[in-house]
């Protein structure tokens, strides 16, 4: 997110298609450089059409419609830093006082999800999954600790054995689905699963940029350059996300409120109209 | 010889017979409709004399049915039901509730004609009085049939709701719809309705497209009448013929959705045009229709499956369907490494036709019946099926069979995909198959290829056996 503003002050091109094609090549490197290619390529999808919904006519000036575009760009990433805190607001409601939570490797969006239910004066307990691939989990076990939230650290074939002890599940999300699936962090799909099984509910709370117009059948449909770190040949490594359907997920959190996975595509159609 | 005889010239036969024989009573449940008793008379007028004799013998007899009926109190009409060969009880025989109306709790008088009361149609001809009745009719269920040649079917209690199956018969002449209505419709509308019947046009999308095609001819030839405007005399002038069409077959989601855009375009139709401005407007809306929701839509959809079907995809389809077939041949020409398991059914083997179609332009095919489709879905990767129309609630409605296809691909974890075009879609909310629904000819589900034989031919005649086939089903959401 933090990498949008760097890409439009650099430009400059005299035409508005030709600012457009850089805009484009800028968007693909990203996408080549990131991990977390999913979010950047929805993100960055919406930036574009965010900025360029101005209207264009009567700008004789490329000057102009450059500023133009520049403000809105602003405003959109002030939109998008605001989105985590928003977030953290909306869900807060739902984690109650003396709740246990389950969450899975890093997530900035669910960090700071805890942080504001912890300073509202709930006791929470929250379990991490290591995530051994990365080893993010216990970045995030860290992090809490830092907030003096109480956290251990778990390993991510656990996650069964202490489903009955939590009381509700709380993930991030690299990308939304159109099905009102959610694209994350490998793990994700089997704690979904398993919640689900356990008749625990499973939250998701991400920013509305992340919602993508994809719509995976199955774990097969994951477009190969999004699993696989860019580090890693896609043969011999593992992939990095996986997709969990939409009959898994009770609710998504995000900065356009609180949605039903079946209303993510009503939402997504609003979104890029 | 059941041709039927012009209308008028029944009523003057009876007019005569009414002013000799002197009956007061002749008006009687004897007028409209009555092209069964019309032919009999109709073939009476080229020899008087057995006319004359015939009469005498109908004159004993209604002397003698109203000495019955004097004697048992009851004054109302009576009808038989003809059990000639053209009397056929054509209207009645669309709408399913007389059924019930029959036999009800009447006692049954075997040598005499059975009397009912017919509640909802209009009266029939009352015939072959001399005839002593075929009182085959030892059952009084109200779902028991009538036993008429060929025509009436035996109907089941919960589906009498619906508009039973009456197939038009093949020969040109239509004894079971009302002659005078008849001779208003045009030709093409009548190719049409023949056609729906016998079932040369199937499917949602050809079905719609050919009745535009048929309500532009109408649309050329009609010529509005003095004094009225075409745009309000256009909407009567076509309602016979969509009665009609719903008569040889109930209307699709698909047509009901073309008509009501059709009357709509009629309405804007400005008072000062001039006729020949406005059926060329018209004409071109129906073609921009055609155009837009039908061929274009259709364009779209495939465009969209084009990144469903990945290379070494196994894709189920099931029966017959233009807008999978389109999304698969194009899929084939983009080259897309796929192979297709049709899936089929009887009675109506739609499939064979999808089959034939794709193996036409090289796609590697399957073919497997329905009772085999759990064996088959470990292989498949998606399903895709089509539809007749998608319901408010987000069910779908298509060919009978689907959704157990739906069903089995859904416990082997196989995505199913339904393409559907927008125009097809209604608001309608249905939970269940029955409610709603289109019933078709039983005689389709008799002829089982079997060594043993076929013990299906004769069910007719056995009181408690049914056929029932069904058209469609409705596929729920998970």
């Amino acid at each position: 997110v933090t990498v949008h503003d760097c890409s439009f002050d650099i430009y400059s091109v005299g035409t508005i298609s030709g600012l457009r094609a850089e805009l484009k090549v800028a968007t693909e490197t990203l996408i080549k450089a990131r991990t977390s290619t999913v979010s950047v390529s929805s993100g960055c999808e919406l930036f574009l059409r965010f900025i360029t919904m101005t209207s264009l006519e009567g700008q004789n000036d490329f000057e102009d419609l450059r500023r133009k575009l520049i403000k809105r760009g602003d405003m959109y990433l002030q939109k998008v830093a605001d989105s985590r805190q928003k977030i953290a607001h909306i869900a807060n409601p739902f984690i109650r006082d003396g709740t246990t939570i389950l969450t899975h490797s890093r997530s900035r969006v669910v960090y700071c999800l805890l942080k504001e239910a912890m300073s509202s004066g709930k006791r929470i307990k929250v379990f991490v999954t290591a995530s051994t691939i990365d080893n993010s989990g216990e970045e995030m076990h860290q992090l809490l600790q830092d907030a003096k939230v109480p956290s251990k650290v778990i390993l991510d074939s656990a996650v069964g054995f202490i489903m009955e002890e939590v009381d509700l599940v709380i993930v991030g999300a690299e990308g939304v689905a159109e099905s009102g699936g959610i694209i994350n962090k490998i793990g994700t799909y089997q704690m979904a699963v398993m919640a689900k099984a356990l008749n625990k509910p499973f939250y998701v709370v991400a920013e509305s940029f992340k919602f993508v117009r994809m719509y995976p059948l199955n774990q097969g449909d994951l477009p190969n350059d999004e699993k696989y770190t860019s580090v890693n040949s896609s043969e011999d490594s593992h992939p990095y996300i996986d997709y969990s359907p939409p009959q898994y997920i009770t609710l998504l959190f995000s900065d356009i409120g609180v949605l039903t996975p079946s209303a993510v595509s009503d939402e997504l159609i609003k979104l890029y109209l | 010889m059941s041709s039927p005889s012009p209308k008028k010239q029944d009523k003057e036969e009876q007019k005569q017979k009414a002013v000799k024989a002197g009956e007061g009573k002749k008006g009687q449940g004897k007028e409209d409709g009555g092209s069964g008793g019309g032919g009999e008379h109709g073939a009476a007028v080229k020899k008087p004399t057995t006319k004359a004799e015939r009469r005498a013998l109908q004159e004993a007899q209604r002397k003698a049915k109203e000495e019955r009926l004097a004697a048992q109190g009851k004054g109302t009409a009576k009808q038989t039901t003809s059990t000639s060969g053209g009397g056929a009880k054509r209207s009645q025989a669309s709408k399913g509730g007389e059924g019930g109306a029959k036999l009800e709790g009447k006692p049954l008088e075997v040598p005499r004609p059975t009397r009912q009361r017919n509640s909802s149609s209009s009266t029939s001809v009352t015939t072959d009085d001399h005839r002593p009745n075929k009182s085959s009719k030892s059952s009084k269920k109200a779902t028991e049939q009538q036993v008429e040649t060929g025509r009436r079917v035996k109907q089941l209690q919960l589906f009498s709701h619906l508009q039973q199956y009456s197939k038009a018969p093949s020969s040109p002449t239509l004894p079971w719809h009302s002659v005078s209505t008849y001779t208003s419709i045009h030709p093409a509308i009548i190719k049409l309705g023949l056609h729906y019947s016998h079932g040369v046009i199937c499917g949602s999308n050809s079905r719609c497209v050919a009745m535009l095609a048929a309500f532009k001819k109408v649309i050329n030839d009609y010529t509005t009448p003095v004094q009225k405007e075409l745009r309000r005399d256009l909407d009567a002038h076509i309602r016979p013929f969509i009665n009609f069409l719903t008569h040889c077959r109930p209307l699709s989601v698909s047509m009901g959705n073309a008509i009501k855009y059709l009357k709509r375009e009629i309405s804007k139709i400005g008072p000062d045009q001039s006729e020949s401005e406005a059926k060329r407007l018209l004409c071109a809306t129906i073609d921009e229709y055609l155009e837009l929701y039908i061929v274009k839509a259709g364009t779209e959809i495939s465009k969209l499956c084009q990144n469903i079907i990945k290379d070494n995809d196994v894709i189920l389809v099931y029966a017959f369907s233009s807008v999978v077939q389109r999304v698969l041949l194009d899929a084939h020409c983009s080259g897309r490494q796929f192979r297709v398991i049709v899936v089929d059914s009887r009675p109506k083997m739609e499939g064979r036709h999808m089959l034939r179609t794709l193996v036409q332009k090289g796609v590697k095919c399957s073919y497997v019946l329905i009772n085999a489709v759990s064996y088959i879905m470990k292989e498949v990767s998606k399903v895709i099926v089509g539809a007749h129309s998608l319901l408010a609630n987000g069910y779908v409605m298509s060919r009978i069979g689907t959704s157990q296809v739906a069903l089995v691909a859904r416990s082997f974890n196989v995505p199913v995909l339904v393409c559907c075009e927008t125009y097809k879609f209604s608001d309608r909310v249905q939970t269940d198959s029955i409610v709603n629904n289109e019933l078709g000819d039983p005689n389709d589900l008799v002829q089982i290829n079997r060594r043993q034989g076929n013990f299906l031919t004769g069910w007719k005649d056995i009181p408690c056996l049914g056929l029932l086939n069904l058209v469609y089903v409705i596929t729920m959401r998970p």
